[in-house]
């Protein structure tokens, strides 16, 4: 039945423009779908199917394990080095998955930008809540881990474990917007992300302990948020030193800075996405 | 008066062509600037001039329940005006108040998902266009039953033949029900059948459910079957705005003037460009230019290109149509499996026909080159011509009925005794 009340004005945007947040909730259905339609095709005509999502998580584990705790002698604070990995590679995982998808959800999804309007911002938030499920399947393989090796998570250990999955979303989520805006015009986006995310990968401390770094350099690793993340993870659940909040509270700060600028810029150059990509 | 369901008011859409290039790298910018480090300033100053307008002052209102058809020839501005409607574009001055929900096609199947089955493309290319899974779920069985792909509902629709695939498609697009819905040149794809049972059912949309329909197409029957009123659209401006036999008059007689303009000189060409077609001659095979039903044609064409090398994989297309802009005949060397390589970059080529019966009557030539899968020029209404009855050959009454076919195939009746 039509609405009478149902009106839009088609204006040209200029500068800032505020997140509807109401059109938002309108299109709630179609960021399910997205989502949907990303776990779905992920292990299409594949044989082993979602057990890719366990499988690659403990395959760099037993690598790392073999050169850098086994063969290189890392420390990793008195831990055993596998579930010290690990437990590292879970977010890490988590998060360089989300990045890269986020980053190309827009040029991947080109034809529909083209053809037909929705909030824009659905594409990169969806493509970073679908790599949950394997951050949740990888999360079982840990729970796993830790009967095998006799670890009791501490009580704040688990009670932090949301917030710092939800700081890990806003980060990849955040940086991806930002990025995928980028990309849209400048394809060296897709060509340095790879490249990117490995520098990344090497001073967020997964395969090492944050104090092989000098003390006096720690505030610099600091800067990157997954760093807090990372340590938070592993002292809440391994237990290996206590959950240091101050650097905690720092990565949030860096991550929420991220997330407001991400969807800044994505907003700004929203309304040119469809006549250059 | 009940206020009308679109209003459009001054809207202008403006693009600044900045650079030739699909996209640009960073790279690209950096080795420019370490060629000419001065240029850099003076090519952005030159660029801010080159403004194109691809819609200039448009203004109209469409009243609740009016199909509106929107023509023009290419690059007028159809498609941009479109972009701005659905919102997939913002316009650069003016605005537009659209009193009730909205729904686009500009595309079947935006969205759909090679690996997912009918049955999943269905919920997702659904909720793509706006609705919501409860809706979908309840005209389920009719859009399956509309495509007729029952069978392979469950089937990854990368397996399934363009035709199914777009049947599928068109079948989600037709269960929308949106106040207004704004339809680009959709049912040019398919089969005749098909065709015909998406243009019933737009007709069933406009007419019965008396939703506003805003429809383009180059086909002036579905323009015609459909529309109440059109719009004309020329170099970014409305030149007409009335009912639609009028305005499909108008239109049709600008393109018989387009025919007359030399090709060289045509600017509405729609392609990448790198070569350009420059004249077309149509005459018999003996060289006259008074055709004839039954006539063989020899089409010749001159053109130029940016090449210096022979270009390879040439695809040439003749398009006949009718005066109703109709496809009538079609002459693609891929279809007759002929390949052309070693085309001099400059110069011209001849297509020469077998006899054509077609019935008197002006015919319009399309034309389109392309090499290695690249559109490189392409001509809508390159040229007319007027095909005069053979009264040895055909014996047509001056009547309507010829027209209900452009082209007589040989046949023969007989009866056995």
């Amino acid at each position: 039945m039509a609405d009478i009340s149902f009106q839009i004005t088609i204006k040209p945007k200029k500068g800032w423009v505020s997140i509807n947040f109401k059109e938002l909730w309108l299109y709630k259905e179609l960021f399910y779908i997205f989502a949907w339609r990303d776990i779905k095709v992920r292990y299409k005509q594949t044989v082993v199917g979602i057990a890719w999502a366990v499988f690659q998580p403990i395959s760099s584990m037993i690598i790392f394990s073999i050169f850098f705790g086994g063969l290189a002698k890392m420390p990793s604070d008195g831990i055993p080095y596998p579930i010290f990995v690990y437990s590292g590679l879970l977010y890490w995982n988590y998060f360089s998955i989300s990045l890269g998808g986020a980053s190309n959800s827009l040029i991947a999804n080109e034809g529909m930008i083209k053809k037909i309007y929705f909030p824009r911002l659905l594409l990169p938030f969806s493509s970073t809540i679908t790599p949950l499920i394997d951050f949740a399947i990888a999360f079982l393989v840990m729970i796993g881990l830790m009967i095998y090796y006799h670890f009791m998570p501490t009580f704040v250990g688990i009670l932090i474990i949301p917030i710092l999955v939800l700081l890990s979303f806003l980060c990849a989520s955040g940086l991806g917007s930002l990025l995928a805006a980028i990309n849209v015009r400048y394809r060296d986006v897709r060509e340095a992300l790879p490249f990117l995310t490995q520098i990344l990968f090497f001073v967020t401390p997964v395969i090492y302990p944050t104090n092989i770094v000098p003390e006096k350099y720690q505030w610099i690793l600091g800067l990157n948020p997954m760093v807090g993340i990372i340590e938070a993870a592993r002292a809440g659940i391994l237990g290996n030193k206590a959950i240091d909040f101050k650097l905690l509270l720092l990565s949030a700060v860096i991550v929420l800075v991220l997330f407001f600028l991400g969807i800044y810029y994505f907003k700004k150059t929203e309304k040119v996405f469809a006549d250059i990509s | 008066m009940e206020k009308p369901i679109i209003e459009v008011k001054g809207l202008s859409k403006k693009y600044i062509l900045t650079h030739r290039l699909p996209y640009e790298t960073f790279r690209d910018k950096i080795v420019e600037l370490a060629k000419k480090p001065f240029r850099l300033l003076r090519s952005r100053i030159k660029s801010q001039k080159e403004e194109f307008w691809a819609l200039k002052d448009i203004n109209f209102q469409v009243q609740k329940g009016e199909a509106i058809g929107l023509i023009g020839p290419n690059g007028s501005g159809k498609s941009t005006l479109l972009k701005i409607l659905s919102q997939i574009t913002d316009p650069t001055t003016g605005e537009i108040i659209l009193r009730g929900k909205v729904a686009s096609l500009l595309e079947v199947g935006t969205g759909f998902h090679p690996e997912l089955t009918g049955r999943e493309n269905i919920f997702l290319n659904g909720a793509i266009l706006g609705m919501t899974k409860k809706e979908i779920a309840k005209k389920f069985d009719g859009m399956v039953k509309f495509s007729g792909v029952e069978k392979f509902i469950d089937t990854p629709v990368k397996r399934y033949s363009s035709g199914m695939y777009v049947r599928l498609a068109f079948s989600v697009a037709a269960h929308m029900e949106p106040d207004i819905l704004i339809v680009d040149e959709v049912l040019a794809v398919g089969d005749a059948d098909f065709q015909k049972k998406c243009l019933g059912k737009m007709d069933e949309v406009t007419k019965e459910a008396g939703r506003t329909v805003i429809f383009v197409s180059h086909n002036m029957e579905a323009i015609k079957k459909l529309c109440t009123k059109c719009i004309l659209l020329k170099n970014g401006q409305v030149v007409m705005f009335d009912e639609t036999n009028k305005v499909v008059d108008t239109y049709l007689q600008g393109g018989q003037l387009a025919t007359q303009q030399p090709l060289r000189q045509r600017r509405d060409r729609d392609s990448k460009g790198r070569v350009t077609m420059t004249d077309i001659a149509v005459t018999t095979l003996s060289g006259k230019a008074e055709i004839e039903s039954g006539d063989a044609l020899r089409f010749r064409i001159k053109y130029e290109s940016v090449f210096t090398k022979p270009i390879h994989n040439v695809r040439m297309v003749i398009m006949i149509v009718n005066d109703d802009l109709q496809n009538v005949l079609w002459f693609d060397n891929e279809v007759s499996k002929q390949t052309l390589t070693e085309f001099s970059p400059n110069g011209e080529f001849l297509c020469e026909t077998g006899p054509l019966n077609l019935s008197p009557g002006r015919y319009f030539v399309n034309l389109h080159f392309h090499s290695d899968g690249v559109s490189e020029d392409s001509v809508l209404l390159a040229a007319s011509f007027e095909v005069k009855e053979n009264l040895h050959r055909y014996a047509f009454q001056k009547s309507a009925d010829y027209k209900v076919t452009n082209f007589i195939a040989p046949f023969q009746y007989s009866q056995k005794k």
